[in-house]
């Protein structure tokens, strides 16, 4: 089995969002990047199909050179080879389209990506992606088996839990529960200096339109002060969320 | 040329996100001046939709689609979207219509944006305004293609009464088995209860409720309210509640009118997720947690002593508003 994992660079979830040159760009400066969240369970899952299926796995970001050390940190996680599409990631419709052709000229089977990115959640790559190549899809999914062609997964929905068979060549959405919180790996040194050993292709991107084009940006307005009421007084806080805020 | 909307329904039901998502599309149709269309499938009481400015509704009626299927679903939608000669599409932000969506605006190409929670600034140029960095920022969004995908946030444009008077049509798209390649075996749900996703309030517990045998007056509380209850991604990690009840930037996100935080500190991640409720209140023994700086209200106190306080309130509040 031949698996890419779709890593998307984005700001460490604890980063403060600015923008600069007048609200049109988001403010890189003192930003840490990490491997998307909901991508580093999807590398993990894989990791697991490695060892267990003897799988292959490469990973697979579109973004300029600035997010090699990411793609390094996923090589050090243990992936076998990484390409990084060398495009700015502006609009998700450009970014599916430039990864149907790292797919198409790497015969994957499985295609691993997540739910969604937590800097622009869009939540449309691994749809869009599946739908370009006339893939099997499973958005939000929270668990995957595979055995021969044969695909059992289970998708989170709005209040529970489904079970979906499908077969292979598939893509997933998926996110944490593919693996849990505590089996996420850290590189180790080991990890670490075989990462620089490894292959990475830089390829060049595909002619492909951005759909959509960010105009300009701005943060939210600042939050009035909280509105405190006595831990002997609770009734008053009925009293606020019936008449003040009108909530209840 | 008319504005066309998905509106979900659950066992015949429209969901309230459809009602929203129809009077999203009516304001679009408005500022474009032509008129909505609605596409139901399996829907009973099609007309409600007039209630929402919806001046035609395309019901499906097809046992096949009685389980969702995404990609059967976005076919559909993308034919009725073909015959009507729709320019803009416009759906909810369920976890189902998130996942027929990426493949809708794929089969349209249609650029498609998600989050979006005000009626578009400008439709030619067609500009829109979206969360971004999970409700860290908002970015005004221009759509470059012809057709448009617009995704409205739950909870945020809000329903807006129109009465229209709606025809309602049969419509029979093609349903090819090809679409059921992904095939759903099991559906495991709770029923009768509100969804994070549905909920106008959510109640929401962290570490500092202890254990998981402490969450009975969580749930009292969210009967009382008649919320959905959610938790802090540490309470998941071990386990005291289910993964699905997590909420923040890397678990489900909340956009409620009412949100209740008892034993949660309010990491950044958190808040991320939640900051698109419209009021937060927060219980917590610490006056420095975090929290309070976002929170509209808040009481310091220990939730063993305020929750059971809050929740007798409540129903005497019930007993005299019933
Ligand atoms: C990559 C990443 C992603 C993350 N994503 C998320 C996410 O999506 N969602 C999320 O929630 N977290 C997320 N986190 C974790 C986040 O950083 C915090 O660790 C977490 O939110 C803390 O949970 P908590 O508030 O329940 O616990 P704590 O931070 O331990 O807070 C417990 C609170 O309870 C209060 N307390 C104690 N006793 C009582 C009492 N008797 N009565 C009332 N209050 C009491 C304490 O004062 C304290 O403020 C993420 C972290 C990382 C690194
Ligand atoms: N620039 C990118 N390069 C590679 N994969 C990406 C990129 N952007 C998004 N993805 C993948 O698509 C998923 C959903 O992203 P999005 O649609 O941007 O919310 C991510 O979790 C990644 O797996």
């Amino acid at each position: 089995m031949k698996i890419l994992v779709c890593i998307s660079n984005v700001p460490d979830t604890t980063s403060k969002i600015n923008f600069t040159d007048g609200n049109t760009k988001f403010d890189t400066n003192g930003v840490q990047f990490v491997i998307n969240p909901n991508d580093e369970f999807g590398l993990t899952r894989a990791m697991w199909f490695k060892e267990k299926q003897g799988a292959t796995v490469h990973v697979a970001s579109v973004g300029g050179s600035s997010a090699e050390p990411t793609i390094r940190k996923a090589l050090a996680i243990g992936a076998d080879e990484a390409i990084r599409v060398d495009a700015e990631p502006t609009d998700g419709y450009f970014v599916a389209q430039q990864l149907a052709a790292v797919v198409k000229n790497g015969g994957y089977d499985l295609i691993i990506a997540g739910r969604e990115s937590i800097d622009y959640n869009g939540g449309m790559v691994p749809g869009m992606l599946a739908t370009l190549l006339d893939m099997n899809f499973v958005n939000t999914c929270i668990n995957i088996e595979v055995e021969g062609n044969n695909v059992k997964a289970m998708r989170e929905i709005d209040g529970g839990k489904e079970k979906i068979e499908t077969t292979l060549p598939v893509v997933i959405g998926g996110q944490k529960g593919l693996v849990e919180e505590s089996d996420l790996r850290i590189p180790n040194m080991r990890g670490i200096m075989m990462a620089r050993k490894k292959t990475l292709n830089v390829i060049a991107p595909i002619d492909a339109i951005a759909a959509t084009t960010d105009i300009k940006f701005e943060q939210p307005a600042p939050k009035g002060a909280v509105k405190l009421v006595d831990a002997d007084n609770v009734g008053e806080l009925v009293n606020l969320l019936h008449n003040e805020a009108k909530v209840i | 040329m008319s504005v066309l909307v998905y509106t979900e329904s659950e066992n015949g039901k429209f969901k309230k996100n459809a009602f929203e998502a129809a009077s999203y599309a009516s304001e679009v149709a408005q500022q474009m001046g032509t008129t909505a269309t609605a596409i139901s499938i399996n829907a009973n009481e099609n007309e409600s939709l007039g209630n929402y400015g919806i001046a035609k509704v395309l019901n499906v009626s097809n046992d096949k689609l009685s389980t969702f299927n995404a990609k059967a679903y976005a076919n559909i939608i993308a034919e009725a979207a073909k015959n009507e000669g729709a320019k803009v599409i416009v759906v909810s932000s369920s976890s189902d219509t998130k996942f027929l969506a990426p493949i809708l605006a794929t089969n349209l190409e249609a650029g498609m944006v998600s989050n979006v929670v005000a009626a578009p600034e400008s439709t030619s140029p067609f500009i829109v305004k979206r969360t971004v960095f999970s409700n860290k920022g908002f970015a005004h969004t221009q759509i470059n293609t012809e057709i448009k995908l617009i995704a409205v946030s739950n909870n945020a444009f809000g329903l807006v009464e129109n009465t229209t008077s709606t025809t309602v049509e049969d419509f029979s798209p093609t349903v090819s088995d090809t679409d059921f390649s992904t095939k759903s075996t099991e559906i495991d749900k709770v029923v009768g209860k509100a969804t994070i996703a549905d909920a106008d309030i959510v109640v929401s517990g962290g570490r500092g409720l202890k254990g998981p045998e402490n969450w009975g007056m969580i749930e009292e509380l969210a009967d009382v309210l008649g919320a959905a209850t959610a938790c802090s991604k540490p309470v998941s990690d071990m386990g005291w509640r289910p993964h699905s009840e997590h909420v923040g930037q890397t678990g489900k996100p909340v956009a409620s009118n009412l949100y209740i935080a008892i034993g949660i500190s309010g990491a950044i991640q958190h808040l991320a997720g939640v900051s698109a409720s419209k009021t937060k209140v927060v219980i917590n023994t610490d006056p420095e947690a975090p929290f309070f700086k976002a929170a509209d209200y808040g009481i310091v106190g220990d939730a063993f002593e305020v929750v059971p306080k809050l929740i007798e309130k409540l129903k005497e509040f019930k007993a005299q508003n019933a």
